[in-house]
Formats: C-alpha cells, structure tokens, sequence
C-alpha cells in the first residue's frame, strides 16, 4: 500500500472522484494548470480539462456563488477556499445560501458541494493564513463539517463528502499537509460521516481532539502514558453531526474530559462539545471538565507557538485534571 | 425596392462594449402613448396577446394584494406596479428550460411561464399549499418546474449563482440560459462586479438585467452610482449591453431576445439596463412620500408600461376595448375566486419546522423534533 500525505490523499480522492463521475468538477482560485497553492489539484487539469479543474477570478463570493449555481443545475463542485482565513468575503453565499436552499426551497432546490480549505496555525502565516473558523459553519444550520486529522481519514472522508447530498464543509490540517503521513488505498474507499475514531483507548480520562491538534494531543498522551496516565484519545474526525454516543460512552467510562482546539476559546467548538456531554454525562464527571485552546486573541505571527495549544500546555492539564481530587 | 418598416431587419440592440467612446442609446420600440417608434420585434399574436394578459393580471393581483396588506390578510409585499414590462417581456423571450433567478419584483415571470395562480398565491401566504412549506416570506417566490430560484434579500446574492447556473448548462452542452434580476441598489454590492466579471471572463450563457426603477427603498439612483448610466457600467466588463425602455416590454423582449439567442450560440453574457419606474412603495412597509417628490411619480405614470402596451394592441387592431374590459373582468373573477380557496388554508404542518434541514434529519434535530412534539402534547 502506498505511503501519502494528506495533500497526496486528498488529490488521489479528487481524481477519483472526478473518473468516477462527470458531474464533479473542481474550481478555485489557481486549482487549475497550477495544481492550487498546496498542489492538492495537481495534474488535474491535465487528466480532465480546463473545465472539471476550473480556474476562477479572485473573489471568494463568486467562487462559492457560482458553485451553488452550478449545484442547483445538478453538477457536484469541489470548491477549493485558498486559506479559511479568505471564506469571509463568502460567508453570505455559505451560510444563507448554501446552506439554507435545501430548507427554504420546501426541498426542491439542494445544493450538494464541497468545500475544501485550509486551517489552522502553525506555519508562520499571521493572522491571514492561520484561522479555524470551524464555529461558524457547525453554528449554521444545513452544514456538515469534516476535519480530517491524518492521510487515510481524508482521502476516505472526502470521498463520502463529494457522494452527500448536503453541503459539506472539508477543513485540512495545513500545517500537518506534508508532515501526516501514511498508508492509502490507491483505490476507492469511504469513511462515514458522523463518526469518531478512539485513537487511543484509555481509562483515566477522554481527550478530544481533530485537525493539526489531533498530533498535539497524541503527542501529549503519549508522555502521559510514561508518567503512568491511561488517556482514551478521540479523533472526531466528523464536527458536525457529531459522532455523540462515542464521545458520551467514553466520558461516561473515563468520568473526566478534556477538549482540546487551537480556534479561540470563546463560543468555540469546546463550548458545545462540553455542554453535550454535561447534559448527557454531568452526573459520571468526576472532575470540571478542561479546555485546552487558542487564545481568544486574534491568531499572531511571531507568537504563533505561544498562541496554540501544544503538546505541554495538552500535557499540563492531563496531569492537572489527573490530580484533580473532584 | 424600399422594405417598409414592418420588414425591416431588427438592427442590433446590444452595443459593443470594445467602443468605449460610445454613448449607451436608449432602445424603444413603443412611444409612451403606443405609437410604434421603430421596427416591431419578430413576435406572433398569440405571444403579444399572453404579454397583455399577463401584465394586466400582474397589476390587478399587485392592487388587490396591497389592499389585503392593509387589511393584514397578508404579510410583507413588494409590488411589481409599474414594472411589470421587465419580467413579462422577459419571460416571453426565454424558453421554460431557462433558469430565471428573480430579484424582489420579478417573482411573477413563474406565472407568465405556467405556474398556476393557486400555488403562486399559497406562496404569499405561506400555508400548506406553499412549495417553500412556508418558509420564507412572500415575495421570494421559486418552483422548480419553471426553473425559477428563490431570491435572497441580501441583495445582488442571486448574480453570481445565475452565472454558475449559465457556466454549468454551457458544460453539459445544453442550450438553457440564466437569467438573473436585480435593481439598481444592487449594482453597489460586492455580488454584482464579481458575477459581471465571473460572466465575462467564463464567457456564461447568462443575461444579467437590472431593473432600474430609480429608488433603492429610499435612495435615488445618484446615491448608487456617480456613472451616467448603469448600463455602461458593462463596458468596463467587456459585456455586450443595451439599455432599454423598461416600461415598453416590446423593447424588453427584443432586447431579452437578441441577448438569449447570442447565450445560446456561444456568444456569452450580456448586460441589461431597463429604465422603470417603481409606482408604489418599495414595499408595505415603507412610505414613500417622505423621501421622494409625487411628481415625478405623476410624470412616470404618464409612460406606464401596461397602459402603453394595452394602447398599442388597441390602436394596431389587435385587440379592441370590449376584450379589454371582459378580461379584467375575467382575471378578476379568477383572481378573487383563487384567493378565497388560497386564504382557507391552513399552516404547514408543525413537523415541517424540523425537515428539509439536510437530507436525513441527524440525531440532534430528531432529538429536538422529539422534544417539540412532548412539549406540544404529542401533536403534530
């Protein structure tokens, strides 16, 4: 079986995709002869033309607008977004179009698409090339979204977003692009929607985590374990529906838990994954549950490693939340 | 042998936008008063008398449903009086295979295309007759059998997914066009310059039209714009555009019509500029003797797009006053009976608050649904 990164994954799952089925076809800024800033198109527009590896002008809310209207006339798009930190100028065409046709449409009027975009920290790219606006999209009603943490997952998971008939929102790892790596398939295969993977299973507490801190939490487990702390590790892999009686089983087993996300604490996504599990688990919680998180900052330059939740700030709270007497 | 008007070729409505010393001329087949002031566009009788009858019921379902509104019968409504050429004329020069995307007026081209009145009025009340299952308010009405989707109030939101709509038929090799609406506040938003740029560049099937009626709720057109037309805004663009009397709907469907066909043949988008006149209030909920002098709405009166065509049709010949008479009274009779049977309706089904979210409802709306229901003592 071939090594991939997850650049390498998410190409295969594009070309794929793209043999399998004519009415799939890629757009974005330079996604076309160029293969897109990170190469995740590469040699697209070769094998399939121009027009199933579409260049477009600059402008985020054309890309997305568009896509929704090719989606209505009954193609599948796989909108790629440059860097999440660009989605804004989009947000309208997202958030009350895409994902609202469906509903306000009385159901006629769906439009399946992907789109695909780059998050996170990590890569010296400043408060432009660092966000993980992950919160908006699972706030807003009519979207999935997936955050892939390793090769496989998001080779299997893009495949099963391109087949949805809801629109999906695709967010990768980028610092981990090229350092993730591990055996694919060359062929197809599918991860469903909706469910964690137990990384690790563990007794003495759940750490949850996705995306790039995924590793920052394996990393962080993993020094646990020397000092004697069995961590149950979970990849939700899938945000938004949530994978929920996994993470409640587990919590209900360990009794404590510990979210772990590098987007700003604040409303953050650990706000609702904690208040899930207290409305179905407070009465198992042997201790206050933990967050390990970005600031609630706007995303830095220089400070960058300050700012995100590596593995000893993840480590810390283990041992804290280990010593916690509850 | 000189061709007497009636024969005479159309000459090209659509100006080329590589003349950039070109002033944009104002395209007009009818004078205000009906008198033909060029060549007729190749339209047969039967198509002349469906714009007649349909831009005449447009204006009696826009009085009577303003007077529903104030009786509070009926939410929100934004009427199309005085502007009924722009999608009539449109609708008459699209195939029912093209994808209309409307803006806040131009909803009623469904029903020029044979959208029943039945369902279309269910709309506007949004009870359990409505497709939309009454989620959202009146005047975004969509149906997928006329090919006409849903506007957004944002404005200018629809532009961009017409021009996706326009790339993906040119992809599949149909010959279908998109068409998208807008007003004149809509040439400001960030929407309009990316899908006239998007359309240019990708070359769309797509004619993008606004429909100038000279008010953005409360804003007179100078306050949008410092250009001396809006249609000129193409040039920049590199679209083909036109700019046309919007309440003469011969030059509207001309104009439709030359840019259609052009979409179809490879040609790419073009731009629209209709001249109208918003007669009323942007909607029922302003009042727009605050803002803007009635005198220009009395010298716009003048030009009215249903009284203009109805005159033509008359004094050619094509249709006398007594038909004239007899259909009022007839699209009357239908319009009232049709509402009686619309308004008995009831709401759309509680369960329905909780569908069409995604396409399998996932374990937190079945949750939620669940706990409605309880809370609702187990009914539906």
């Amino acid at each position: 079986m071939p090594v991939m990164n997850i650049i390498e994954a998410v190409n295969s799952a594009l070309r794929i995709a793209m043999a399998a089925d004519d009415r799939v076809i890629v757009l974005g800024e330079d996604v076309g002869k160029f293969g897109g800033v990170f190469r995740a198109t590469k040699g697209l527009h070769e094998e399939f033309g121009p027009d199933r590896a579409l260049d477009t002008p600059l402008a985020e809310g054309g890309i997305i607008g568009t896509a929704i209207g090719m989606a209505l006339y009954g193609l599948r798009p796989v909108a790629e977004i440059q860097f999440a930190d660009f989605i804004y100028p989009a947000f309208d065409q997202i958030v009350s179009e895409l994902a609202k046709l469906r509903f306000r449409s009385g159901g006629q009027y769906p439009a399946p698409m992907v789109i695909r975009t780059p998050v996170g920290g990590g890569i010296k790219g400043g408060h432009y090339h660092s966000q993980s606006p992950e919160a908006y999209f699972i706030h807003t009603s009519g979207l999935k979204v997936v955050a892939p943490s390793n090769p496989y997952d998001a080779k299997g998971l893009l495949l099963s977003s391109i087949d949805d008939p809801d629109p999906v929102m695709f967010l990768e790892p980028k610092r981990v692009y090229r350092a993730a790596k591990g055996e694919v398939p060359e062929g197809a295969y599918r991860i469903p929607l909706g469910k964690a993977e137990i990384v690790r299973p563990g007794q003495t507490m759940t750490v949850i985590a996705w995306g790039a801190m995924l590793h920052e939490a394996k990393e962080a487990v993993t020094q646990a374990e020397k000092a004697g702390l069995d961590c149950e590790l979970i990849d939700l892999r899938t945000l938004w529906p949530l994978d929920i009686d996994t993470i409640v089983a587990s919590v209900q087993k360990t009794t404590r838990v510990i979210v772990v996300h590098e987007a700003p604490r604040t409303c953050g996504y650990g706000a609702e994954l904690l208040t899930l599990i207290m409305e179905r688990a407070f009465y198992h919680l042997t201790a206050q549950p933990v967050r390990v998180t970005g600031f609630d900052t706007p995303f830095p330059y220089t400070l960058e490693d300050e700012y995100l939740p590596r593995a000893p700030r993840i480590l810390n709270a283990i041992q804290k939340l280990a010593a916690d007497p509850g | 042998m000189v061709a007497s008007p009636k024969e005479a070729p159309l000459p090209s409505i659509l100006q080329d936008p590589r003349r950039t010393n070109e002033e944009p001329k104002l395209f007009q087949v009818l004078a205000p008063d009906g008198t033909p002031v060029g060549p007729l566009p190749d339209i047969d009788l039967d198509t002349m008398l469906k714009v007649h009858r349909y831009m005449t019921m447009i204006r009696l379902l826009d009085d009577r449903m303003m007077i529903m509104q104030r009786q509070g019968r009926i939410g929100f409504y934004g009427a199309c009086t005085g502007q009924e050429a722009g999608p009539i004329g449109t609708a008459a020069a699209l195939r029912i295979t093209d994808w209309i995307y409307p803006a806040l007026r131009e909803g009623v081209a469904m029903l020029y295309r044979g959208y029943p009145l039945e369902p279309y009025l269910c709309q506007v009340f949004g009870n359990d007759g409505d497709v939309l299952k009454g989620r959202q308010m009146l005047s975004h009405y969509a149906d997928r059998s006329v090919n006409q989707v849903s506007w957004s109030s944002v404005i200018g939101t629809q532009i961009t997914q017409a021009v996706g709509t326009a790339w993906a038929a040119r992809y599949r090799k149909k010959s279908d066009v998109s068409v998208a609406f807008m007003g004149d506040g809509a040439t400001s938003s960030a929407e309009f310059h990316t899908g006239m740029n998007f359309a240019a560049v990708w070359g769309a099937p797509c004619i993008l039209i606004c429909q100038n009626n000279h008010w953005s709720i409360s804003v007179p057109t100078k306050g949008q714009t410092v250009s001396r037309t809006i249609a000129e805004k193409a040039v920049a663009y590199g679209l083909p555009y036109a700019r046309v009397d919007g309440n003469d709907v011969l030059a509207v469907y001309a104009a439709v019509s030359e840019a259609a066909s052009r979409a179809r043949s490879g040609g790419g988008a073009s731009f629209l500029e209709l001249l109208t006149y918003r007669i009323g209030a942007h909607s029922s909920s302003d009042d727009p003797r605050v803002y803007r002098d009635e005198r220009e709405v009395e010298e716009w009166k003048l030009k009215d797009p249903v009284e203009r065509y109805r005159k033509f049709l008359i004094s050619t010949g094509r249709w006398s006053e007594a038909q004239d008479q007899a259909l009022k009274e007839a699209l009357n009779q239908e319009i009232i009976s049709t509402l009686e049977r619309a308004e008995k309706r009831g709401p759309p089904p509680d369960r329905t608050l909780f569908e069409d979210v995604y396409a399998t409802p996932p374990w937190h709306l079945v949750e939620q649904a669940q706990a409605f229901r309880e809370e609702q003592g187990g009914e539906d």
